[in-house]
C-alpha cells in the first residue's frame, strides 16, 4: 500500500487539501512542463468515462509523462474473468502510478491493498471520486479567493449525488454554511446532516429554491435530478422544473456568486444562464486538469514547488 | 451473577472453556464462527435454556481448549452478551465478556451488491463506527449497517 494513494477525499487532511490547491494553482500558471519525464502512468477504466479519462490523460501528457491503459473493460482480460487483484498486480509491474475507474464500489481501496504502486481513484461506482471534489474545491478557492466562511447552496439530487456528499465532507475544515435545497425524495441523507451537527457546521434545509437563499449564497452547486432516482414518477414530473436555475433568479445575487455544476447537465440550468459571468461550470471542468496534475504529482512524490 | 457451578457441571468439565449467555437464536452461528465444528475435543452445546436476563440462552462447552481472545471476539457482534469462562481443574479461573473489536474481518457480508467484496474473492472488512447501538461500515464501499441487521457469512 502506498500512502500517496488518493481513494477518498476523507483520507487527506486539511493541510493536504490546501497543499493540493497550491499545486493546482501552480499548474494553472505552468500547465506544461517535463516533471513527469520518464514516468509511466496507467489509466485503467474498467468502466468507461471519456470525460474523466481525457482529463487525467491530458494532465499526464502536459507534464511529459507516458500513458498506458484501457478505456473499457471489454478490451481486457477482466472480460475473461481475471480478478481485479490479478489485473492490478500485472499492471503494477510496468508503471509508477495507476489511475483507475471501476463500477464496483470499494475497488480502488482494494487495489491499494494489493500493490505498493500508488492508486488514484477516478470513481468507484456511487462511492468516491476525489479528483472531482478537488476540482470543485479549487474552483471555489479560485473564484472566492478563499475556502473559509462561505455560504454554499446545494441544489437538486442531494440524496444520491456523491459529488455533494464529498464536497460537504471536504469543506468541514473551512467553517461553511450550507443550504440544502431538494425535493422530499432527494434530500440530504440524515448521516450527513448528523455529521454537520456533530462538527458544528451550520445548515438550512428547504424544498423551496427561493431567491432569498440564492441572494445569500457565495456558491450555488447545482446537480442533476434524474428520473430514475424517483420511486414515484408523478413526483418526478411535479418537481423536475422546481429545481431549474434561470437567469432571472440571479438578479439580486451577490456580485461574487458563482454557479457550479459537475456536468453533464440536462435541464437543471437553463441555457440563458450560460452567458452570465456568474456561470462557472465550463471553467470548472477546465480546473479539473490542474487539480488532477496536483493529485498526480503528489501521488508520485514530486513537488513542483520545491524547485 | 449466580454461581453457575451446578449448571456448568452438566458435562463435568475438568479443563476447557464454557461460553455462556449466548442469545438462543444465534447459538449455532456462534458455533460456526468459533470453528467448533472442526474440533475433536468433547463439545457440549445447549440451547433454549432458561436465562433471567435473556429469556432463553445458549451455552457451549468445549473440553481441553482455550480460545485466543481474537477468536472469541468473533462472536461479539451477534452475541454481545456472551460470557467466557475458562475452566482449569474444575474451577472457573477466568470470566470475561466478549469484546467487539474496532475492525471485523471476514465475518460479515456487505449488504451492497455493488461492493467489491461481493464480486472479488477476498475477505470483507468492517469498521465499528457506533457501539450503542452497534453500527458497522464497510471498509471498502462505506455501506453502513446496524449490528443487529448485519449478515453473517
Ligand atoms: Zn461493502
Amino acid at each position: 500500500m502506498s500512502s500517496n494513494s488518493l481513494v477518498s477525499i476523507s483520507d487527506i487532511t486539511r493541510d493536504e487539501i490546501l497543499g493540493l490547491l497550491e499545486r493546482a494553482r501552480y499548474f494553472e500558471e505552468n500547465p506544461n512542463s517535463k516533471i513527469l519525464d520518464g514516468r509511466v502512468v496507467a489509466t485503467l477504466f474498467f468502466e468507461p468515462s471519456t470525460r474523466t479519462r481525457l482529463s487525467f490523460e491530458t494532465a499526464v501528457n502536459r507534464l511529459g509523462g507516458r500513458i498506458i491503459g484501457f478505456s473499457d473493460a471489454n478490451s481486457t482480460s477482466t472480460s475473461k474473468g481475471e480478478t481485479l487483484k490479478d489485473t492490478i498486480k500485472m499492471v503494477a509491474n510496468y508503471v509508477d502510478l495507476i489511475v483507475m475507474r471501476h463500477h464496483l464500489e470499494g475497488a480502488a481501496r482494494y487495489a491499494t491493498e494489493v500493490t505498493d504502486v500508488p492508486i488514484i481513484n477516478a470513481g468507484d461506482g456511487a462511492n468516491q471520486h476525489p479528483s472531482q471534489t478537488m476540482l470543485d474545491l479549487y474552483s471555489i478557492y479560485k473564484t472566492q479567493g478563499k475556502l473559509s466562511d462561505l455560504t454554499i447552496t446545494m441544489v437538486g439530487d442531494l440524496k444520491y449525488g456523491r459529488t455533494v456528499h464529498s464536497l460537504l465532507m471536504a469543506l468541514q475544515y473551512f467553517n461553511p454554511t450550507f443550504n440544502f435545497i431538494a425535493s422530499k425524495e432527494l434530500q440530504m441523507p440524515e448521516e450527513y446532516k448528523q455529521f454537520c451537527r456533530e462538527k458544528g457546521i451550520k445548515f438550512t434545509e428547504t424544498t423551496d429554491f427561493s431567491e432569498d437563499v440564492i441572494n445569500r449564497s457565495d456558491i450555488i452547486y447545482m446537480t442533476r435530478v434524474q428520473r430514475e432516482r424517483f420511486t414515484d414518477i408523478m413526483e418526478y414530473e411535479r418537481v423536475k422544473n422546481l429545481y431549474t436555475l434561470h437567469n432571472s433568479m440571479l438578479d439580486n445575487s451577490k456580485p461574487t456568486l458563482k454557479i457550479l455544476h459537475p456536468l453533464p447537465r440536462v435541464n437543471e440550468i437553463d441555457r440563458d444562464v450560460d452567458d452570465n459571468p456568474k456561470a462557472y461550470y465550463f471553467e470548472q471542468a477546465r480546473n479539473g486538469l490542474f487539480a488532477r496534475q496536483a493529485i498526480i504529482t503528489r501521488a508520485l512524490g514530486i513537488d513542483p514547488l520545491a524547485k | 451473577m449466580p454461581n453457575n457451578k451446578k449448571e456448568l457441571a452438566v458435562a463435568a468439565l475438568r479443563n476447557g472453556t464454557v461460553i455462556d449467555r449466548i442469545p438462543s437464536p444465534v447459538l449455532f452461528q456462534a458455533v460456526r464462527l468459533l470453528g467448533i465444528e472442526k474440533l475433536d475435543r468433547h463439545v457440549t452445546i445447549g440451547n433454549n435454556l432458561e436465562s433471567a436476563k435473556l429469556g432463553t440462552k445458549g451455552i457451549i462447552k468445549v473440553a481441553d481448549t482455550e480460545f485466543p481472545e481474537s477468536v472469541l471476539n468473533r462472536i461479539a457482534l451477534i452475541a454481545p452478551t456472551a460470557v467466557v469462562n475458562t475452566i482449569r481443574d474444575f474451577e472457573v479461573v477466568g470470566k470475561r465478556r466478549v469484546e467487539l473489536p474496532d475492525t471485523i474481518t471476514g465475518i460479515v457480508k456487505c449488504g451492497n451488491p455493488k461492493c467489491i467484496t461481493n464480486n472479488e474473492p477476498m475477505q470483507t472488512k468492517f469498521e465499528v463506527v457506533g457501539r450503542d447501538p452497534i453500527e458497522i461500515r464497510c471498509h471498502y464501499c462505506n455501506h453502513t449497517v446496524a449490528g443487529k441487521d448485519a449478515q453473517i457469512l
